[in-house]
């Protein structure tokens, strides 16, 4: 595997996939501390590294903590910047996460979707990266390995638009997208250089003309920093639409933008999902199409910025909105995902009931079975109202009670 | 949609085999999907793999639960595991042992197909490492994948000899189960 990218369309390995991806976008400065299942990401680019077939510095680093340490200064400096955690190293970082919206830094970061401890648990659900969801970092989240190949080269032209300047996390499903190997269409270089010009920094560190980033700042103007990061938040949201139609025009493949929507159309019932879920979710919508039930998909792919308005507008001529999280925000008996939907519908005039279903958590298979279920749930709603809001699936009741 | 679960034990490269399969469906023309069944990988243990074939592209993200194949890579495990759980009734297993099928303690109603691929392996490569001698044996009992192209996929994993070793190896398990 040394001196040579792949190329082409072929069967990689998800984690080849991005690390691709990211060497297409050519990164100054790559730093990562290895952690299951990120590990083949960081192994494949520190190999592409090694073998001088991309010219990044990688920094080897103790701790996911240095590890973007290392990026806020590289960042700072006016270096296109990247790295690959998950769960506890995610956790490990969450100080330094804040810090790098704060200062505005542009870097792309790819999350490998796991669970947090206690106890470990090495599979995939959302908790680590949705626990990061006030940080100031656009979240994206990625159905199949092709939509993570093209959303992380989407991500860097977020990022960096001088209107954004905030860190992007390109979330991924561990080992569910990891460790897949499915046919993909490697990015041409040539391509991605025309679609993704160099890092232009609004700002940089130069001795020559000194200035200070994250700095002490009292009371009076705290406040005021952080009505910024918002505002840019909300800047992004018109550039994720930009950058997934441009890339269209330049690649042919489109995802939807803030959202996207499945046969919602006509849908009495619409699951709302985030993630490799939804390509499941795809298979089960025809299934009950063809018998007739008037069923459709919402996928969230920003879940930061928060879709609100497009969420209501592909809700609104629904009977039951049935989300499904693979996250729990504990002392609220919900996924996050859940929780975030009925706030945005509540000062609407939409009046649509919603269910929250905690799923998949700790890599719990969710098969095409169980999403049946929820939908025969949604059913009984449509006809007798809410009994449960909110509920874990497929838990084993032997164990819990 | 074809869906297919390979059963082995840690260490007999199951997971590479799925992955092989999947490359060499693409090659003949498909859309593959390969995954593993996200187990601790400890050497012995009984580890599982998904391999997803179809002429459309592949969606569905969950386990395998009704396999049209299983490939058993250690008899032993029949014991240990539901190695047929799931499996359509129209569907086919095949197992490596020097036994006959009519004597393994199996439950279903697919058809099954023994090999003695470990044998093979031995023979031919030298090693009792026979995943890619049940592949070769996969494409002659099932034809859903050429033998040509997984022998492709063998030469360009394991560069040099030991890939010609291994392309040999399934060639002579195709064609012992294509002749029988």
């Amino acid at each position: 595997m040394s001196g040579k990218l792949k190329s082409g369309r072929q069967v990689v390995e998800g984690s080849y996939a991005v690390a691709h991806a990211v060497a297409m976008c050519r990164p100054d400065v790559i730093s990562a501390y290895p952690i299951t299942p990120q590990t083949h990401v960081v192994e494949d680019l520190s190999q592409f590294v090694a073998d001088g077939v991309i010219d990044s510095k990688y920094i080897n680093v103790e701790s996911e903590f240095s590890a973007l340490s290392a990026l806020v200064g590289a960042s700072a400096a006016g270096a296109r910047t990247y790295s690959a955690t998950t769960s506890q190293g995610l956790a490990l970082m969450h100080e330094v996460v804040f810090n790098m919206a704060g200062m505005r830094l542009p870097a792309v970061m790819t999350i490998v979707n796991r669970s947090m401890s206690a106890p470990i648990n090495i599979w995939n659900d959302h908790q680590d990266s949705m626990a990061e969801r006030d940080s100031g970092w656009i979240q994206l989240y990625v159905e199949d390995v092709q939509e993570l190949v093209d959303t992380t080269v989407q991500a860097y032209l977020i990022a960096e638009d001088p209107d954004v300047s905030l860190p992007v996390m390109v979330c991924m499903d561990g080992f569910i997208l990891s460790h897949v190997f499915e046919p993909v269409d490697l990015l041409d270089q040539k391509a991605v250089d025309e679609f993704l010009p160099p890092f232009k920094p609004v700002s940089v560190l130069d001795p020559e003309d000194p200035k200070s980033f994250g700095m002490f700042v009292d009371p009076e103007y705290y406040m005021d920093f952080r009505y910024l990061v918002e505002q840019a938040m909300d800047r992004s949201r018109s550039k994720i639409q930009d950058a997934a139609k441009s890339f269209e025009s330049a690649f042919g493949r489109h995802y939807g933008d803030l959202i996207d929507t499945y046969q919602t159309d006509d849908a009495e019932i619409i699951l709302v999902a985030m993630g490799s879920l939804v390509g499941t979710l795809r298979d089960v919508v025809d299934d009950l199409r063809s018998k007739g039930v008037p069923v459709g998909l919402l996928k969230i792919r920003a879940f930061r910025p928060f879709p609100a308005d497009e969420i209501a507008e592909a809700t609104s001529g629904a009977k039951v909105v049935c989300v499904l999280d693979k996250n729990i925000s504990l002392g609220t008996g919900e996924g996050a995902v859940c929780t975030e939907i009925k706030a945005s519908l509540y000062n609407s005039d939409i009046s649509v009931p919603v269910i929250g279903f905690v799923i998949g958590l700790g890599g719990r298979d969710i098969p095409v079975s169980t999403v049946q279920r929820i939908v025969s749930k949604a059913e009984d709603v449509i006809k007798h109202g809410i009994k449960v809001e909110s509920e874990f699936v497929d838990l084993k009741h032997s164990l819990v009670s | 949609m074809k869906e297919i679960r390979i059963h082995g034990r840690g260490g007999q490269g199951s997971v590479t085999a799925a992955e092989l399969l999947a490359i060499a469906a693409f090659e003949d023309g498909m859309y593959s999907q390969a995954f593993p069944s996200f187990g601790v990988e400890r050497r012995g243990a009984p580890v599982m793999a998904f391999v997803r074939l179809s002429d459309k592209k592949i969606r569905l993200r969950s386990q395998v639960y009704e396999p049209d194949y299983v490939i058993v890579q250690d008899a032993t495990l029949i014991e240990a595991v539901d190695v047929a759980g799931g499996l359509k009734a129209d569907g086919m297993i095949i197992i490596n042992t020097d036994h006959n099928p009519d004597d393994l303690p199996l439950e279903t109603k697919a058809a099954v197909k023994t090999i003695d691929a470990t044998r093979i392996a031995l023979d031919i490569i030298g090693k009792p490492i026979m995943n890619t001698v049940m592949l070769g044996a996969f494409a002659g009992a099932s034809g859903e994948v050429t033998a040509e192209s997984i022998k492709n996929a063998v030469r360009d994993r394991f560069p040099g000899k030991v890939g010609e070793k291994n392309a040999d190896a399934v060639q002579g398990a195709y064609d012992m189960v294509v002749g029988s």
